[in-house]
């Protein structure tokens, strides 16, 4: 591990003021930070802890929506008692991640900020555009079981590889940031990249910038909500796809829609084709399945993750009926 | 290569008190095993993967090989050793042996840390990912598909799993928690 100031802040502005000098880095619940830095993927000059910011909390808006502090664990997050009722595919998606043990220190900013597992950003002796610009994609021409299928470019082939992610980008969520140029409030779309010919950054932060929160707007029928994550072995690993979907429905009918996916994109995928597509018509097997294909007509796939397309399809229906036949009970 | 800084940190580690000057990149695992000598915390993968360097940080289980000890300056830090002494087992520790559910032992002390905190996260009533309905708040019970689950971040290669479900089990029963 490369030597590095270490440096702990009292306060947000403390926290500010202590980086963006050089090549800092900040220290919440170290899950991710802490393995780069061993396997030599991050070499700051300086880390900033920020894990003892008063930024906790999950609170209820005056709109009746949530704002979960940036600090608040994913064990808290996913056990607090709003979340689970409200937002059911928030906690479930938490729960689909990691483990107890590093649910417990890991924290909801830092999961929004967690870097892909693509086996050769991971591996410092394969070149990689993401970790170092320029160097190439193994990826590409390399093992793609894992690799992207939407909005992928010649630079990068990597998945994002968030549970939390999903639901919150279903659900239309808010980042609250702070930075040398004051707060702002980033919409969940605009808040992860695809990689485009810059796949080093993974998402619209600029140097600095300290996430300080996220809001969740109110959605009442998103306690119809669910998520499902497959992945090779029952617990402990990264999804191969995975599906977050929340639906209102009425005779029959789909009135309001939302539906994420991951595995698939460089960010969380939000399907937004297959939801205009089933917005007020059928809540039919069919009518899921035709709305997931129109969703991945765009798809491009390799020899070795093609098996993603009926996984996804599969999947999709297999939730949303799920989620009415539990209406219609 | 020695490093410039160094950092001041207190750890209370079963209830002893200490404290050190360490380099930043310490971990608290190796603050425990190579400056405090306390080898009841096991280094497996070093990357989060395996568990066996699980502790107790302030009763909640985390593993302490992707920490930075200066990060947990001022910790309250509890190894498998801090469960119960040789002459006097802990509950988990007794259950382990009564069911055998160690073969090499050497994730058994990450196991019973990690089994540990669980206990204490299904009191609080934290679901897990094979809660049926996370939206219902009521008590947890711990069936052996929630403890297979709850321990998923321990990993041990002996093939020990069954007699190590058998003793966590066993205790949820004393505990009326299964």
């Amino acid at each position: 591990m490369k030597e590095f100031e270490y440096v702990r802040a009292a306060t947000v502005s403390d926290a500010l003021s202590m980086s963006g000098v050089g090549d800092t880095a900040y220290l919440a619940g170290g899950t991710n930070l802490v393995d780069h830095l061993r396997l030599g993927i991050k070499r700051p000059d300086r880390i900033v802890d920020i894990s003892r910011l008063d930024l906790g909390g999950v609170e209820e808006t005056a709109d009746g929506g949530l704002r979960i502090g940036a600090n608040v664990p994913n064990a808290d997050l996913a056990a607090d008692p709003l979340v689970r009722q409200r937002y059911p595919f928030v906690s479930e998606a938490l729960l689909a991640g990691a483990s107890g043990q590093i649910r417990a220190m890991a924290s909801t900013a830092g999961n929004l900020l967690q870097r892909t597992r693509c086996v050769y950003f991971q591996d410092t002796t394969t070149p990689c555009n993401k970790r170092e610009p320029g160097a190439g994609c193994s990826a590409i021409d390399g093992f793609g079981k894992y690799n992207a299928i939407i909005g992928q470019s010649d630079q990068c082939v990597a998945v994002h590889p968030s549970d939390l992610c999903l639901p919150l980008a279903a659900l239309d969520a808010v980042v609250h940031v702070t930075g040398s140029d004051g707060d702002r409030k980033i919409p969940f779309a605009d808040f992860h990249r695809l990689p485009g010919d810059d796949p080093s950054h993974d998402t619209n932060l600029v140097p600095a910038e300290l996430i300080t929160g996220i809001e969740i707007p109110p959605l009442p029928w998103a306690v119809r909500s669910h998520y499902r994550k497959v992945r090779d072995r029952a617990s402990y690993a990264f999804a191969l796809v995975s599906v977050a979907a929340a639906i209102d429905v009425s005779g029959g009918q789909v009135n309001d829609v939302r539906l994420a996916l991951g595995g698939v994109a460089h960010k969380p995928h939000r399907a937004r084709t297959a939801e205009d597509q089933l917005r007020d018509g059928p809540a039919t097997a069919e009518a899921f399945e035709a709305a997931i294909d129109a969703e991945l007509a765009a798809a491009q796939v390799g020899s070795e993750n093609a098996y993603k397309i009926p996984m996804l399809q599969r999947t999709v229906v297999a939730v949303l009926q799920e989620l009415v036949e539990g209406a219609n009970r | 290569m020695p490093s410039a800084q160094h950092v001041s940190v207190r750890l209370t580690v079963d209830g002893q008190d200490h404290e050190l000057e360490l380099d930043p990149r310490v971990s608290v695992l190796d603050a425990l095993r190579d400056r405090l000598a306390i080898t009841s915390v096991k280094k497996g993968c070093d990357h989060g993967q395996c568990g066996a360097c699980t502790v107790l940080v302030d009763g909640r289980r985390i593993v302490s090989c992707l920490t930075l000890a200066a990060s947990y300056d001022g910790a309250d830090v509890t190894t498998a050793a801090g469960l119960g002494t040789a002459d006097n087992l802990g509950d988990l520790q007794a259950a382990f042996v009564d069911r055998d559910a160690l073969q090499c032992g050497y994730c058994t002390p990450g196991q019973i840390c990690s089994a540990a905190g669980m206990f204490a996260e299904a009191e609080a009533g934290m679901p897990s990912h094979v809660t049926k309905d996370v939206s219902d708040l009521g008590q947890v019970r711990l069936t052996p598909e929630e403890i297979a689950e709850r321990m998923s971040g321990n990993l041990c290669r002996c093939g020990a799993y069954c007699h190590i479900r058998e003793a966590i089990t066993d205790v949820a029963k004393e505990r009326g928690q299964a």
